[in-house]
C-alpha cells in the first residue's frame, strides 16, 4: 500500500516556542491516523502544517511522493487535494449551505454550476440534510454546520482528509451525528488524519493512534495498544485524565 | 419548539397589582419628561424672542415670503448637489475599492502601488477638503493641460471624490480586516486563489459589515458638497448666497440649509437602523 502522506522530522516553531520537534508520520491510503493528546501538544498546528497554513522550519512533508514542503510548489493546487475541516467550522455565514459546498468545486475545479449543484445535492441527501440546502449557516446547529462543512471539502474529491478536533465546539447531544459521517467516510475508504478528544471513537476508526506530547509521537500504534495498554508514562497519564473526565 | 401560549391564563392578582404600580411610575415619568421639555423648549424659545435683536433677526433669516420666492433657485442649486454626490459617490466607491485592495494585498508585484495607494490616503485624509477644493479648482486650470475640463463642476468633484476615497477606503479597509482569519484558512484550504478568497469570501463580508459607517460617508458627501461653491458652482448653497448678496436678507440660507435637512435627517434615521439591523445580525451570527 502506498503512503499519500509522508512527514519527515518536521520542526515548527511559533516565535521562541518550539511547537514540532522531529515528527515524523506515514499514513497509508484508505486508513485513518488519530492524533491524540492534551491540548498545546500540537495536534492541530501539525495538521495546518500539512494542509500549508502554516510553513515548516525544517523536515519534508510528501503527498504521493511529491515534496509539498517545497517552497516553489503551488499551494493552491495541493490544498485542492486536500480537505480541511475545523473545530469551529468556518462555513461562510454570507452563502446559503448549497453555495458554501459549490463554491470550490465551481471556482477550483472549473465545474458547471449545474453539476456541481447536483453533487452537492447528492450529498447533502446522504448526510440527511436536503432540507438545508438554502438555509445560511446561523440558521443550523452546530452539529448540521459541521456536517455541512466536512460536505463542503468532500465536494472536491479529497485525496487526504484532515479533520482538527471537529465536535470539540459541539454539544455532547450532536457529536455522534457528526462522527457517524466520519465512521462512513472511514469505510468508503477515505484517507484521513484527524485530531479528537473522542477516545472511544478514535477506537472505532483508527489504524493507528499517536499520542503526541509537547511536539513529539511519544508513543504509536493501533487503537488497542496505545489506548488500552499504553506503555508510555505519559500517554498512561494523559489516558487516566481523560478516563477521569468521561471521555473514554 | 416552544409551547404556545395558553388562551385560557389569566393574570393573578398579585400580578395586576403589579401591573397597576408599573402604570403609575411610567405615567410619573412622562409627566416628568413633559414638564422638563416644556421648561427647556420654552427658555429656549423665550430668550431668542425676547432678545434686542430679534425683530430684525426675524425679518431678515425668517421672511417667509423672500423664502417662497427664492425657493425654486436654491431647489435648482440642490439638484446640482444631488447630482455631485451621486457621480462623486459612484466614483468615489470604486477609488476607494481600489485603495482598499492595495493596501490590504501582500502581492510583491503590488508593492509601491501599495506604498503609493497608503501616501494617496495619508494625504487626502489629513488635508482640509476646502484646501483640495481650493488647490484642484484653481490649480488644475492653471497647468494649461488639453483634454481636462476647466468645468468648475468637474474640478468641485474631483477634489470631493479625491478627498472622500481616502475616507472610504479606510472604512473598507478596516471591514476587510475585521474578517476572521479563519474565514480566510477555511477558504485557502478548499484551494481558492488568495485573490478568489478575496472576491467570494472576504469582500463580500467586509462590505456588507461597512455599510452603516459608509451611509454616515453618504450623508456628510451630500453635505460637503456644498464646499464647492467656493468655486463659482450655483449650488444650492452658492445659490443662496447670490441671493442672499443681492438683498441683504439672509433667508435664503435657511431655505437651503433646510432642504439639505430635508435629505439628510432621513438619511441618517435609514442609517440608525441599518446600524441596529447589523448589531443584531452580529448577535445571532454566532460561530464564524
Amino acid at each position: 500500500m502506498a503512503n499519500v502522506l509522508e512527514l519527515s522530522n518536521i520542526r515548527k516553531s511559533f516565535g521562541t516556542e518550539l511547537v514540532l520537534k522531529d515528527l515524523s508520520l506515514s499514513v497509508p491510503e484508505h486508513t485513518a491516523t488519530v492524533l491524540i493528546g492534551a491540548s498545546g501538544s500540537g495536534k492541530s498546528t501539525l495538521l495546518r502544517c500539512i494542509n500549508l497554513l502554516e510553513s515548516i522550519d525544517d523536515g519534508q512533508i510528501f503527498l504521493d511522493g511529491e515534496e509539498i514542503s517545497d517552497p516553489l510548489i503551488n499551494v493552491d493546487e495541493v490544498r485542492r487535494k486536500l480537505g480541511m475541516v475545523f473545530q469551529s467550522f468556518n462555513l461562510f455565514p454570507h452563502k446559503t449551505v448549497l453555495e458554501n459546498i459549490t463554491l470550490a468545486p465551481i471556482k477550483v475545479q472549473g465545474k458547471n454550476k449545474d453539476e456541481a449543484v447536483s453533487a452537492a445535492l447528492a450529498l447533502l441527501k446522504r448526510f440527511d440534510l436536503s432540507d438545508k440546502a438554502d438555509q445560511y449557516p446561523d440558521r443550523l446547529s452546530g452539529g448540521q454546520q459541521q456536517r455541512v462543512a466536512i460536505i463542503r471539502s468532500l465536494a472536491l474529491n479529497p485525496r487526504l482528509l484532515l479533520l482538527d478536533e471537529i465536535t470539540s465546539a459541539l454539544d455532547p447531544v450532536l457529536v455522534n451525528e457528526v462522527l457517524s459521517i466520519v465512521r462512513d467516510l472511514k469505510s468508503d475508504g477515505m484517507t484521513m488524519v484527524l485530531a479528537t478528544h473522542e477516545m472511544g471513537f478514535a477506537t472505532q476508526v483508527a489504524d493507528e493512534v499517536c499520542f503526541l506530547e509537547s511536539g513529539n509521537i511519544l508513543e504509536r500504534g493501533s487503537a488497542e495498544e496505545v489506548l488500552h495498554a499504553p506503555k508510555n508514562a505519559k500517554t498512561q497519564e494523559f489516558l487516566k485524565r481523560v478516563h477521569q473526565a468521561g471521555r473514554l | 419548539m416552544s409551547e404556545r401560549i395558553n388562551s385560557a391564563w389569566s393574570p393573578s392578582s398579585r400580578e395586576i397589582q403589579r401591573r397597576g404600580a408599573r402604570k403609575r411610575i411610567s405615567r410619573r415619568q412622562e409627566l416628568i419628561a413633559a414638564v422638563s421639555t416644556l421648561l427647556v423648549l420654552g427658555t429656549l424659545v423665550s430668550i431668542t424672542i425676547t432678545s434686542p435683536g430679534w425683530a430684525v433677526v426675524k425679518k431678515t433669516f425668517f421672511d417667509i415670503n423672500y423664502g417662497r420666492e427664492v425657493f425654486p433657485t436654491v431647489i435648482a442649486g440642490l439638484w446640482i448637489n444631488l447630482q455631485l454626490t451621486f457621480i462623486g459617490g459612484f466614483c468615489i466607491g470604486i477609488i476607494a475599492l481600489g485603495l482598499a485592495l492595495l493596501r490590504t494585498t501582500k502581492s510583491p508585484a503590488l508593492t509601491p502601488f501599495r506604498f503609493l495607494a497608503t501616501a494617496y490616503v495619508d494625504i487626502f485624509r489629513g488635508a482640509p477638503l476646502i484646501l483640495i477644493i481650493l488647490l484642484v479648482g484653481f490649480g488644475v486650470p492653471a497647468l494649461r493641460l488639453h483634454g481636462i475640463p476647466s468645468n468648475v463642476i468637474f474640478l468641485g468633484t474631483v477634489a470631493v471624490v479625491l478627498t472622500y476615497s481616502a475616507y472610504v477606503a479606510e472604512v473598507i479597509r478596516s471591514g476587510i480586516l475585521s474578517i476572521h482569519p479563519s474565514q480566510r484558512a477555511a477558504a485557502r484550504s478548499l484551494g481558492l486563489t488568495s485573490g478568489q478568497t478575496m472576491r467570494y469570501v472576504v469582500l463580500p463580508q467586509a462590505i456588507r459589515r461597512v455599510v452603516p459607517p459608509l451611509l454616515n460617508d453618504f450623508v456628510s458627501l451630500l453635505k460637503d458638497t456644498g464646499l464647492v461653491s467656493i468655486l463659482g458652482v450655483t449650488d444650492a448653497v452658492r445659490a443662496a448666497q447670490i441671493n442672499a448678496s443681492r438683498t441683504f436678507n439672509y433667508t435664503p440660507y435657511v431655505v437651503a440649509a433646510i432642504m439639505f435637512l430635508f435629505i439628510t435627517i432621513p438619511m441618517t434615521r435609514y442609517t440608525d437602523r441599518a446600524i441596529r439591523a447589523r448589531t443584531n445580525a452580529q448577535s445571532s451570527e454566532g460561530v464564524i
